[in-house]
């Protein structure tokens, strides 16, 4: 998933346009309350003040209320409170007194309106910076005009613009003025020393809403007139719809209809207009349209459907087969090699070879897949949980026949996205629901219908083997096969590339019905488990401490000019001498045994030391200590609960998560049977951040991929068995035959 | 449809709805309470979480028929102003990633704190572990439950 190519950058032009148009509607506001005044306390109610735009991000009112609209997704990563602080910083304003509010879809004044890859900040924080400071030299100038002195001699700070007399103007007093004159170039962002926000704690910004149930997320999200309604798919993966009976359904009270969709999708698809977050099968689907929730859910359990098998029903005894055979074959696509793996290997003093296995994996976003619609001549507008807002609207507008700018998206908050919601599917369903309908619409998936129906993470297998000579690392050989899609392109040049003179990435796939995509940091969610537990394998073997193994390979890196190695030597290894030294590497208690991984992913350098005990003969992790360097943290409180998150979700689907296939069925539908980590089974996660000034990266994803491997090299020690297949949990289970 | 009179936040409310309709979606659908959430629908994630005389109950299993007289808490009414301790407590740790699962963590922590005003570690992770956060925000959800414990008693 590489999102190089999607630069955020920031528009003069647009800034241009965006002011002249709010300077055509100018209101003379009332400056007798105002929080960039000195000595005033706000007491009105911001979110219902009229604003005069400023540009696309900044809304200031003349009152000297700001409101920071955030242009990207909030799936529970942060941004709404980041992306804001990086805005407030140069606009000098103070955060106590910013109001944030979701922008709602509009490319064209916003750019890269996407929740993935943990790329917001880091696109960011040039171009949020700018848009902060470009206003606020606006501002300065329009007060220099009205005092008529050079705008050289005035200065702003908290809201206030101050001459060299020592007058005071308040941004809101000069807001009008400002938005009319012409936008500076050139304008000076603060040195890091001078940061007033950026690298303070600023609690997210709806937790007074989370914490008092007001409506925030998609599922909360209700307008006049609107319909319920919910989608049968087919029960299994390969199968489509032969028929139905809908009239016991259509007897459950609160029911209105039961139609059936897919005809869109198919001439869609037939048109060759299908893009990357368009995974639909192209069979009908049947839906159960109701006065509200619950009348749909009973529908949809009164229907009788017959499906026919198109495809084989795939099962995870014939994946394990066929990726096996992917790993054994010789010729896999090759993504990187550095020298001659094969002369290295048979030079060899000894081969180490390992191969690592995964399951499926549901995405189990708490809050359920579901979005609203309303589809009426004259244009379409959808609300709701989606991570690639932009393409709903284009899909809304090429599936529908509408002009894109006839097509309003507005994001909601999100519960939870972890990759599920880059994948539009329930919009799209949404859409074609209301279009059939033509009446407002939101489609609820129940649990069952998200575990069952779901785009999950591909199981994979990775074989890894290194060659050893004289006690040294001469080469090295990483295979992937995973079902549908491998590796993205960035990933052969991740740790170890660079390191050992003899090196090798080849990846193949076996084409599935299952529909997959990205799951948390994907690929390496599991890849980093897999290498990080080869190399404490390899540390064994050569007899080195498996940290130090680590910063001496680091080394080979240090100064490389190839300019495709993503990571920097040096980061790493700062970054494993902190995790190393917090977390007392090598020091454990009795009884406390110790493991570490190192992971580079997503622009971000982490690593983790992870403590395990044994209770009844099962691990249990009771300490992870992380060390994190990402640049310039934004914002401490979040970053920690990014990384914090990441862990515990990282140690939960390693030790747990569980899906499989039998005949195209999947093995789990609900949290009964479907084990995800919960509290009494949390270790406390230590977080410390590498200091530096270099620019921020995300935290979204980093934290997740090294904590399987830190864990699973704690276990090695504790009970001198290797995890080479996940959930660990199962597998120890297996081998001691522990029942419970 | 009958028609029910529920007892909820301390007034008294009319609904009509079937009489298998689990209180969730009475409050949700029918009253537009929306901060009990809908996650799972198997009283097996905590995020419908609601207080029956003060009990913590999962609102998904909890038909509107089998509710009499009894007092519904929701996360709409834990308090006046949003202020109870815990809901303080969320604020000072700064609990939430995504936020869905919090007002059920919230609900379920509200009644354990009334039975265990002043409970050890081991006894807050044993009691929030039916409610899931697939955030994982677990560690600061238990500080916070031991921060509001020690502000109520």
């Amino acid at each position: 998933m590489s999102t190089k190519e999607n630069k955020f950058t920031f528009s003069r032009r647009n800034f241009l346009k965006t002011s002249a148009l709010a300077s055509g509607g100018i209101m003379i506001g009332f400056n007798l309350l105002s929080a960039c005044k000195p000595n005033v306390t706000p007491s009105v109610d911001i979110e219902n003040l009229n604003f005069n735009d400023f540009n696309a991000f900044i809304k200031i009112s003349n009152e000297g209320y700001v409101t920071i609209f955030s242009p990207n997704p909030e799936i529970g990563q942060g941004v709404k409170t980041s992306m804001p602080m990086l805005i407030a910083e140069e606009l000098d304003v103070e955060w106590n007194k910013v109001h944030v509010a979701q922008a709602p879809l509009d490319t064209k004044n916003y750019q890269r309106q996407l929740a993935g890859g943990s790329q917001s900040i880091r696109f960011g924080w040039e171009a949020l910076r700018q848009t902060g400071a470009t206003t606020k030299q606006m501002l300065v100038n329009a007060a220099a005009v009205k005092w008529n002195v050079d705008a050289a001699t005035c200065s702003a700070s908290k809201g206030i613009i101050t001459n060299a007399k020592g007058e005071t103007l308040g941004y809101g007093d000069v807001v009008n003025e400002a938005a009319l004159l012409e936008v500076p170039e050139n304008v000076t962002l603060k040195k890091p020393s001078e940061f007033t926000i950026i690298g303070t704690n600023a609690i997210n910004v709806d937790l007074p809403k989370i914490v008092t149930g007001k409506p925030l997320f998609g599922l909360d999200y209700v307008a006049e007139g609107m319909l319920y309604a919910s989608v049968l798919r087919p029960p299994v993966f390969g199968q489509e719809l032969v028929s139905f009976d809908a009239s016991e359904a259509k007897k459950v009270n609160g029911v209105i209809d039961v139609i059936t969709i897919g005809d869109k999708v198919r001439k869609f698809k037939e048109a060759g207009k299908s893009n990357w977050t368009f995974k639909m099968s192209s069979t009908d689907k049947v839906v159960v349209i109701a006065k509200n929730t619950w009348s749909t859910i009973k529908g949809k359990k009164a229907l009788n459907a017959k499906w026919k098998n198109v495809a084989k029903l795939e099962s995870t005894e014939t994946h394990d087969k066929e990726l096996t055979k992917i790993l054994d074959s010789k010729d896999i696509t090759v993504r990187r090699e550095d020298g001659n793996v094969e002369k290295a290997f048979a030079q060899a003093d000894k081969i180490v070879e390992k191969t690592y296995h995964s399951p499926f994996l549901p995405h189990n976003c708490l809050e359920p897949m579901n979005f609203y619609a309303n589809v009426t001549p004259e244009k379409v507008h959808l609300v709701g949980p989606v991570q690639t807002a932009e393409f709903a609207a284009i899909v809304a507008s090429e599936m529908l026949g509408y002009d894109l700018d006839k097509v309003h998206v507005e994001m909601t908050r999100m519960g939870g996205g972890f990759g599920r919601r880059l994948y539009g599917d329930f919009a799209y369903e949404a859409l074609e629901i209301s279009n059939a309908i033509k009446k407002p619409v939101k489609m609820i998936s129940t649990r069952e219908d998200d575990m069952t129906t779901g785009v999950y993470r591909p199981a994979i297998k990775y074989r890894i083997a290194a060659s050893i000579k004289d006690n040294k690392i001469t080469g090295y050989h990483l295979k992937e096969a995973a079902i549908n899609s491998n590796m993205y392109g960035l990933i052969p040049n991740f740790f170890p590339a660079g390191c050992i003179p003899n090196y090798k990435v080849s990846t193949g796939n076996y084409k599935s019905d299952i529909t997959t995509g990205a799951w948390r940091a994907p690929y390496t969610n599991f890849l980093a488990f897999a290498e990080q537990s080869f190399f404490d394998e390899l540390a064994q073997e050569l007899n080195i401490d498996a940290v130090q193994l680590r910063i001496d390979l680091l080394q080979n890196v240090k100064g490389t000019k190839d300019e495709k190695i993503e990571y920097s030597g040096q980061r790493m290894e700062d970054t494993i001498k902190l995790a190393a030294e917090k977390g007392g590497w090598g020091k454990a208690k009795e009884g406390v045994y110790q493991g570490f991984s190192a992971y580079y992913s997503h622009n971000t350098h982490v690593a983790e030391l992870a403590e395990v005990v044994i209770k009844d003969g099962l691990p249990v992790v009771t300490k992870v200590v992380a060390a994190v360097d990402c640049g310039i943290v934004v914002n401490p409180t979040g970053a920690k609960n990014q990384v914090e998150g990441g862990v515990l979700d990282g140690i939960g689907h390693a030790m747990y998560g569980d899906l499989t296939f039998k005949d195209g069925k999947p093995s789990n539908k609900n949290f009964d049977t479907y084990r995800l980590i919960r509290m009494n089974e949390t270790p406390k996660v230590e977080v410390h951040f590498v200091e530096n000034e270099l620019s921020p990266t995300g935290l979204g994803e980093p934290g997740l991929p090294p904590a399987g491997g830190a864990v699973a090299n704690a276990i090695h020690k504790a009970l001198g068995k290797r995890m080479y297949k996940q959930p660990f949990i199962a597998e120890l289970k297996k081998e001691e035959n522990i029942v419970g | 449809m009958p028609n029910y009179t529920l007892k909820i936040n301390g007034k008294s409310v009319a609904v009509s709805a079937d009489a298998d309709t689990p209180l969730l979606w009475v409050l949700r659908d029918e009253l537009n309470m929306v901060g009990t959430k809908f996650g799972c629908g198997i009283a097996q994630c905590g995020a419908c979480t609601i207080h029956l005389d003060g009990i913590a109950m999962r609102s998904c299993q909890l038909q509107i028929s089998m509710i009499d007289s009894e007092e519904i808490t929701t996360i709409e009414g834990l308090s006046e102003e949003g202020n109870h301790p815990l809901q303080e407590a969320w604020k000072e740790v700064d609990v939430p990633q995504c936020g869905y699962c919090q007002a059920g963590q919230i609900m379920t922590a509200a009644s354990f704190l009334k039975e265990n005003p002043s409970p050890s570690q081991d006894e807050i992770r044993q009691a929030m572990h039916g409610n899931l956060c697939r955030c994982a925000s677990y560690n600061r959800i238990e500080k916070a439950v031991a921060i509001a414990a020690k502000k109520m008693s």
